[in-house]
């Protein structure tokens, strides 16, 4: 080394940071360029509408009501089979995590019947559970159910054990333990694993409304595709991303409330 | 282990008003092995009421693993621990720890992990914020009562493992090497204050350290452990009283002066071991 100049900073990347502005900035580009093509005849519109005649499609439906009665029927089924299949993975997960005895059944249950693609079992949840909301419930409940239940269990399995050692080195009760060292420090991998949990609920709703609902976006987007009403599908699908958008954004800021202390 | 130990009533001598601890802990005859690698061997010690012990020995000779037989945490491969004297009426927790890397609970703030080990016990939540007051005041975090641990530094977090400890009014003391995970500077300071305070509170204490200064400076009795498997080697009383101890003191050179030969000896059998080996 020879000669003199100012130390060169190296450690500038590997840490990537959030700008909400260019995010929005690229749909907005997205979009533009989108609207051009349509515009200038590049897209013909059957083969995609353009997003003017999307709005104009979700204005006319807004306007009439049934995208209003349809969102509605998805979001009752969103929330009651995702709610379903949480509480019922949790508490497995939690049994899973805590008794010895249930551990490898369950594991060896969850790991047999987890990879099953549940929309193949659509028809046979109709047989169940009936063609109504029954059979809907159910398809959300079950494909939410096994990711939960893995989330809640490695969660618990990654608490740190000196936390639940200190816990019985001051004769904390079973109980106690429980409720204040292993549930709060298996909740990270929880509420990560409801990210996953929504999503798979969103896909497991449409695919149950396509099949046998008369009812719902999904069941919206496919009456739009029978017809090749593609801006009524464009529409329906827009109202899909926004639903995933926004219960990705309130999830979001649970996971800022409770975990304040990180 | 439980039905190991006994309450037996020793008739002590123990005025009412007194915080000293009147819990005697005997380990008699404890062995232990971790699968086929042996621990401890035939441990056998008597800590007096209020006497604090320091157990120093080289690395990996069980000094840890001692500590949590004493305490009821890993049931010993052999022999027996017992527990004698009546505990205070007003303790929560007989044996107690202090843990080397603090174990506070990150989502709890500091006035929360105190209540932690509390709430089990004390129902009235008056009487339970009061005694989580004496504490923070007590290792002086009263304006961080309400932080987290991952806003304290590294001292600040172990004042609050030790004010967790005495809150449950222990009879007996554990502390696995509380200190060190501490800057140098930061250890001498916390070393300073728990004198002061293990000295108050006359609390049966038996410290584990690498450091023979922290040895030197809390301890009425060190002992120190052969090389694994743990065996007794040597205990060394320190007859200056705690608070009273200045550095230089002759009875602190002198028994740091036969420490450090015994080390010596230990060390130099080491190498003649590994010489005859080869
Ligand atoms: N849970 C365990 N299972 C198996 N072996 C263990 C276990 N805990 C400790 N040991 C072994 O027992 C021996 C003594 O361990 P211990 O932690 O008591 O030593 P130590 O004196 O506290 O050491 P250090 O000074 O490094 O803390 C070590 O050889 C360690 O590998
Ligand atoms: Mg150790």
């Amino acid at each position: 080394m020879r000669g003199e100049g100012q130390v060169p900073f190296r450690a500038a990347s590997f840490s990537p940071r959030h700008r909400p502005w260019s995010g929005a900035a690229t749909l907005a580009v997205f979009l533009l360029a989108w609207q051009i093509g349509s515009s200038i005849g590049a897209i013909p519109d059957l083969f995609l509408p353009s997003p003017f005649a999307v709005a104009r499609a979700l204005w006319r439906h807004a306007l009439s009501g049934d995208l209003w009665t349809n969102l509605l029927a998805s979001l009752l089924r969103l929330a009651v089979g995702w709610t379903l299949g949480t509480v019922i993975g949790i508490s497995v997960g939690i049994a899973v995590g805590m008794f010895t005895l249930l551990r490898s059944p369950a594991l060896a249950l969850v790991s047999a019947l987890f990879p099953i693609p549940k929309i193949a079992l659509v028809p046979l949840f109709i047989i169940w559970f009936g063609i109504g909301e029954g059979s809907k419930y159910a398809t959300l409940a079950i494909g939410v159910f096994f990711p939960t239940v893995i989330s809640t269990y490695s969660g618990l399995d990654n608490v740190q054990r000196n936390l639940v050692t200190m816990g019985q080195s001051f004769n904390l009760s079973d109980w106690s333990i429980v409720r204040k060292i292993m549930l709060p420090g298996a909740l990270p991998s929880v509420l990560a694993g409801f990210r996953i949990t929504i999503s798979v609920a969103i896909i497991l709703l449409v695919a149950a409304e396509m099949i046998g609902a008369d009812s719902g976006i999904g069941a919206f987007i496919l009456a739009a595709g029978n017809l090749y009403r593609t801006d009524d599908l464009i529409a329906g699908v827009v109202i899909l991303s926004l639903l995933g958008l926004t219960l990705s954004a309130l999830l979001t800021r649970i996971e800022q409330a409770a975990f304040a202390w990180r | 282990m439980a039905d190991e130990r006994t309450a037996l009533a020793t008739p002590l001598a123990s005025d009412p008003g007194s915080t000293a601890s009147s819990t005697r802990l005997k380990l008699e005859h404890v062995s232990h092995h971790f699968g086929t690698n042996s621990v401890l061997d035939d441990i056998t010690l008597d800590i007096a009421p209020g006497e604090v012990v320091a157990l120093v020995g080289p690395s990996g000779c069980g000094k840890s693993t001692l500590l949590n037989i004493l305490g009821g945490l890993i049931r010993p491969s052999k022999g027996r621990v017992l527990m004698q004297g009546e505990a205070r009426p007003d303790c929560l927790n007989p044996l107690t720890y202090v843990f080397q890397d603090f174990a506070l609970l990150p989502w709890r703030t500091v006035e929360g992990n105190i209540s932690l080990v509390l709430e089990d016990k004390i129902h009235d939540d008056i009487a339970r914020c009061e005694r989580i007051g004496e504490m923070l005041r007590l290792i002086g975090l009263q304006d961080f009562a309400n932080a987290y641990p991952k806003q304290l530094s590294g001292g600040m977090r172990q004042r609050v493992g030790i004010a967790r400890a005495l809150a449950v009014r222990p009879a007996c003391l554990f502390m696995d090497e509380p200190l060190s995970a501490l800057d140098a500077q930061t250890r001498t300071l916390l070393l300073e204050e728990l004198a002061t305070l293990i000295a108050r509170a006359a609390i049966t204490t038996v410290y584990v350290t690498h450091n023979l200064n922290e040895a030197l400076r809390l301890a009425h009795r060190i002992v120190l452990l052969s090389r694994r498997p743990g065996r007794i080697k040597t205990i060394i009383p320190i007859e200056s009283s705690i608070d009273k101890r200045r550095e230089g003191d002759a009875n602190l050179v002198s028994a740091e002066k036969r420490l450090w030969s015994m080390i010596r000896d230990e060390a130099s059998a080491a190498d003649k071991e590994l010489d005859d080996a080869r």
